[in-house]
C-alpha cells in the first residue's frame, strides 16, 4: 500500500492525487445526499468549457520559460475590452462572439508584446513582477472603464449616463451561444457542446503549434536557455512569442468564459482570475517549467469538477457562511504554494 | 570580513549612484507633489486633513514598521504580514469571547496574539527558507492560503470544536463567526488614554509613544549582533553563510519578529477602527503597508524607519484627499478611489520591476565578465 501510494504520487504528483481523492469523496457524499447527479455532471461540463481556454493560456508561457503567467489578467482585460466593443457595435449572437474573439487578438498581441519585453528584463522574477503588473493594470483599467467613451445603454450606468457597469449582462448579446451550439440532452441535462468543442479545438491548435519549428524552438528555449542560445535560438524572442500567445489565449478565454457565465465582470473582476488558471494547470501535473495539453485537460477537469460539485454538496452540509468558497481558496493557493516550494530556492 | 563587505558595498553604490539617488528620493518627491496637488484639488480644510493624517499615522505606522527587518535580512517585502495580522485578530476574537474590554482587554489581546504570531512566524519562516530567492511570491501566496485556513477555522470550528455560545458573535446556526464583530468595547482604548489637543488636532499620545518605543527597539536591534547578521544576509547570503552565520535561523528570527509586530500592529489598527470584519479585515494589510513603505522611498533591498514614516504620511495623505479630489476634478469620487488603489498596486509593481531589473543586469554583467 505504501509503495503503491509512493508510486502514484511520484507519477502524478501530490496535487493531482489528493484532488482526485477529494473529488471522489465529494461524489460519494453527493450520492448519499441524493443530489441531482446529472445536474452536477452538467455543471462540471459547463465549468470545464467555461474555463478551459484560460487554463490553456498557461501552456505557452510556461514552455517558453517565463513560468506561470500570473499577469494573465492583462490578456483577460483585452478580451473584455473587445467584448465591450462588440456590444457597442450592436452585434448579437454568434457574430458578436466571433467579432469579440477576433478583436481581442490585436489588443492581446500588443499587450503581450510589451509585457514580454518587460519579462525579458526581469528574468527570474517573472512571477512576482507578473502578479503585481497584473494587479496594477487591472486597477488602472478600473479608471479606464469609467472614462472610456462607450455609449451603448446596455453597458453604461443608467443613472448619470457615464462609465461602464460593474457587470454587463450578455443574455441578449452572445450569452450561451457557444454553450447552446449543437447542444444535446444527456439524462435530461443539456451538454455545452459548443464550448467543449471550442476548448478541444484550441487545445489541438496549441498542440499543433508546439509541433512547428517555432514551437519546438520555444520549448528548447524554455527548457535550457543557454543550450538553446548556443544552438542559435533567439531565447528572448521565443519568450516574447510565448507571452503573446498566452495573452491571446487569455483574451479569447475570457470571452468564452463570459458567454458561458452570461456576464462580463469589469473593474476588480479580473483581479484574481489568473490564480484559478494557474492552480488548474498545476493540478493537472504541470510544473513552473513544463506543461502540456494533457496537463491542461486533466487539470481543468479535476479542478472545475471539484468546484462545481463542492458547491451544492458543501452548502447542504453547512448552509451558512461560504464554506465552498473557502475550499476554493484553500485548494487554489495551496496548490500554487506547493508548486513554489517544490521548485525550491536559488541555492 | 566586515571591511570587505563595506568595500564591495561602496563599489556598488558608486556604480549605481544615479540609480540610488533616483530610488531614494525621486519617489517621495513625486508623491509630495501628487499629495500637494491632491490637497489643493480636494479643497479640504487643513485641520481636517491634519486630524486624519494623525489618526492614520497612529493606526498604520506600526504595521509598516513591521516590514523593515525582513527587508534588511534580504527577504524582500514581507507580503506574509497578513498572517501576523490574522494572529492579531485571533487575539481580538479571544478577548471578545472572554468579554474583556478597555485597556486591560487591549493588553490581553496583545498577549494572546503573541504565541500565535510566534508560531505562524516560525511556520512562515520555514516555508520561506525552502523558497529562497522567491520569498515575495511565496509570501503572497502563503498569505492567500493562510486566509483560506483562517476562514475555515472561524467558519467551522467556532461553536463546534471551540465551544462558544455567544449569539452576538456566532452565526444563527450556532456554528461559525459572524462577518463583522463589534469592537466598541476596546475602541480607542489605547488612543484615548491620553489625548492632546493642539490647535484643533487631536493627538493620541500613548499610541504614538508605542510607535516611538518600537522605533527605538528596532534601532537597538539593528545595532546588535543579530542586526549585523540581518544586514550581512541582506548583502549576500552566500558570504554570510561562509562567514559562519546560521542563515536559516537568522531568516526565521527576522520573519518571526515581523509577524509578531504585524499582529500587534493589526490590534492597534483595529482598536482605532472599532469593527472587525472577521473574514477580510486582514486581506489588504500587506498591500497597503508595503505600498506605504515604498512610497517613502524604500526598495526591495533597503528600508529605513524614516522611509516608513515619510511613506505612511504621504500614502495616507493621498488616501484622504483622492476621493475628494476625484469628485472635484471629474465629478466622480469613484475615480479618486480607483486612482489610489492603482497607486498602491502600481508603486509595488514598479519597485518590483526595478529590483528585478537591477538584479538581472548584475547577473548579466557577471556572466559577461566570467
Amino acid at each position: 500500500m505504501k509503495e503503491f501510494w509512493k508510486r502514484i504520487t511520484d507519477k502524478y504528483g501530490y496535487p493531482k492525487v489528493l484532488i482526485t481523492i477529494f473529488l471522489i469523496i465529494l461524489c460519494i457524499i453527493a450520492v448519499i445526499q441524493q443530489q441531482n447527479l446529472p445536474g452536477l455532471l452538467k455543471d462540471s461540463l459547463v465549468r470545464i468549457g467555461m474555463n478551459g481556454v484560460l487554463v490553456l493560456a498557461m501552456v505557452p508561457s510556461i514552455n517558453s520559460g517565463t513560468g506561470l503567467n500570473f499577469g494573465l489578467s492583462i490578456g483577460i482585460l483585452c478580451g473584455i475590452l473587445a467584448g465591450c466593443i462588440s456590444i457597442e457595435l450592436k452585434l448579437t449572437g454568434m457574430t458578436a462572439l466571433i467579432a469579440a474573439i477576433l478583436m481581442s487578438i490585436p489588443f492581446s498581441v500588443i499587450a503581450g508584446y510589451l509585457y514580454g519585453l518587460l519579462l525579458n528584463r526581469v528574468k527570474g522574477d517573472e512571477m512576482t513582477v507578473g502578479t503585481y503588473m497584473g494587479f496594477s493594470i487591472v486597477s488602472l483599467m478600473c479608471i479606464g472603464w469609467l472614462l472610456l467613451p462607450f455609449q451603448s445603454p446596455d453597458m453604461i450606468w443608467a443613472i448619470g449616463g457615464k462609465g461602464l457597469r460593474t457587470t454587463i449582462a450578455l443574455a441578449d448579446k452572445f450569452g450561451k451561444v457557444l454553450d447552446d451550439f449543437l447542444s444535446f440532452n444527456v439524462l435530461g441535462e443539456p451538454v455545452p457542446t459548443g464550448s467543449l468543442l471550442f476548448f478541444g479545438l484550441m487545445c489541438v491548435i496549441v498542440w499543433l503549434f508546439f509541433k512547428t519549428k517555432t514551437g519546438v524552438a520555444m520549448i528548447a528555449a524554455g527548457d535550457n536557455a543557454k543550450f538553446a542560445a548556443a544552438n542559435g535560438i533567439n531565447v528572448n524572442q521565443q519568450r516574447v512569442i510565448g507571452t503573446i500567445l498566452s495573452m491571446v489565449l487569455g483574451g479569447i478565454g475570457i470571452v468564452i468564459y463570459a458567454q458561458s457565465f452570461g456576464f462580463f465582470q469589469l473593474y476588480t473582476g479580473p483581479l484574481m482570475m489568473p490564480f484559478m488558471a494557474v492552480s488548474a494547470v498545476l493540478i493537472g501535473g504541470a510544473s513552473a517549467k513544463k506543461a502540456n495539453i494533457a496537463n491542461v485537460v486533466s487539470g481543468t477537469t479535476l479542478f472545475f469538477a471539484l468546484l462545481a460539485i463542492s458547491l451544492p454538496v458543501i452548502n447542504k452540509m453547512m448552509p451558512e457562511g461560504n464554506l465552498s468558497e473557502v475550499i476554493r481558496i484553500i485548494v487554489t493557493y495551496g496548490v500554487i504554494l506547493y508548486a513554489l516550494t517544490k521548485v525550491g530556492g536559488d541555492n | 570580513m566586515n571591511t570587505q563587505i563595506d568595500i564591495s558595498k561602496r563599489k556598488q553604490t558608486s556604480k549605481i549612484s544615479f540609480m540610488n539617488i533616483l530610488a531614494n528620493y525621486s519617489v517621495p518627491i513625486l508623491f509630495v507633489i501628487i499629495c500637494m496637488l491632491g490637497i489643493y484639488a480636494s479643497k479640504l480644510n487643513m485641520t481636517y486633513i491634519l486630524n486624519e493624517i494623525v489618526i492614520r499615522l497612529s493606526r498604520n505606522l506600526f504595521l509598516v514598521l513591521a516590514l523593515i527587518i525582513p527587508v534588511m535580512a534580504g527577504m524582500g517585502l514581507n507580503f506574509a504580514i497578513v498572517i501576523g495580522a490574522m494572529a492579531g485578530q485571533i487575539g481580538l476574537i479571544a478577548i471578545k469571547v472572554l468579554d474583556m474590554g478597555g485597556f486591560t482587554g487591549f493588553l490581553m489581546a496583545l498577549l494572546i496574539s503573541t504565541p500565535f504570531a510566534l508560531l505562524f512566524g516560525y511556520g512562515t519562516g520555514q516555508i520561506l527558507n525552502k523558497t529562497k530567492g522567491k520569498e515575495m511570491i511565496t509570501g503572497l501566496m502563503l498569505g492567500y492560503f493562510a486566509n483560506g485556513l483562517y476562514q475555515l477555522v472561524f467558519l467551522t470550528f467556532m461553536g463546534t470544536i471551540i465551544p462558544v455560545n455567544n449569539p452576538e458573535i456566532i452565526l444563527s446556526g450556532g456554528v461559525g463567526l459572524k462577518n463583522a464583530l463589534d469592537l466598541k468595547f476596546i475602541q480607542y482604548s489605547l488612543d484615548n488614554l491620553i489625548k492632546l489637543d493642539i490647535a484643533g488636532v487631536k493627538i493620541p499620545v500613548v499610541t504614538i509613544l508605542f510607535i516611538l518605543v518600537l522605533c527605538f527597539v528596532l534601532r537597538f536591534v539593528i545595532k546588535t549582533k543579530l542586526g549585523q547578521d540581518f544586514r550581512a544576509l541582506g548583502q549576500d547570503i552566500n558570504i554570510a553563510e561562509v562567514s559562519g552565520i546560521n542563515t536559516n535561523k537568522t531568516r526565521l528570527i527576522a520573519i518571526t519578529i515581523s509577524t509578531v509586530l504585524a499582529a500587534w500592529g493589526q490590534i492597534i489598527f483595529l482598536q482605532n477602527i472599532g469593527t472587525l470584519n472577521t473574514y477580510n479585515s486582514h486581506e489588504q494589510v500587506g498591500m497597503f503597508a508595503i505600498a506605504a513603505l515604498l512610497v517613502g522611498g524604500a526598495s526591495v533591498t533597503k528600508a529605513t524607519i524614516g522611509q516608513a514614516v515619510v511613506g505612511t504620511l504621504l500614502f495616507h495623505t493621498l488616501f484622504i484627499v483622492s476621493p475628494f479630489a476625484g469628485k472635484n476634478l471629474f465629478g466622480d469620487a469613484q475615480i479618486g478611489e480607483y486612482f489610489r488603489s492603482f497607486i498602491a498596486y502600481g508603486v509595488i509593481a514598479l519597485s518590483l520591476v526595478l529590483h528585478a531589473w537591477q538584479k538581472y543586469m548584475k547577473e548579466h554583467n557577471k556572466e559577461k565578465l566570467g
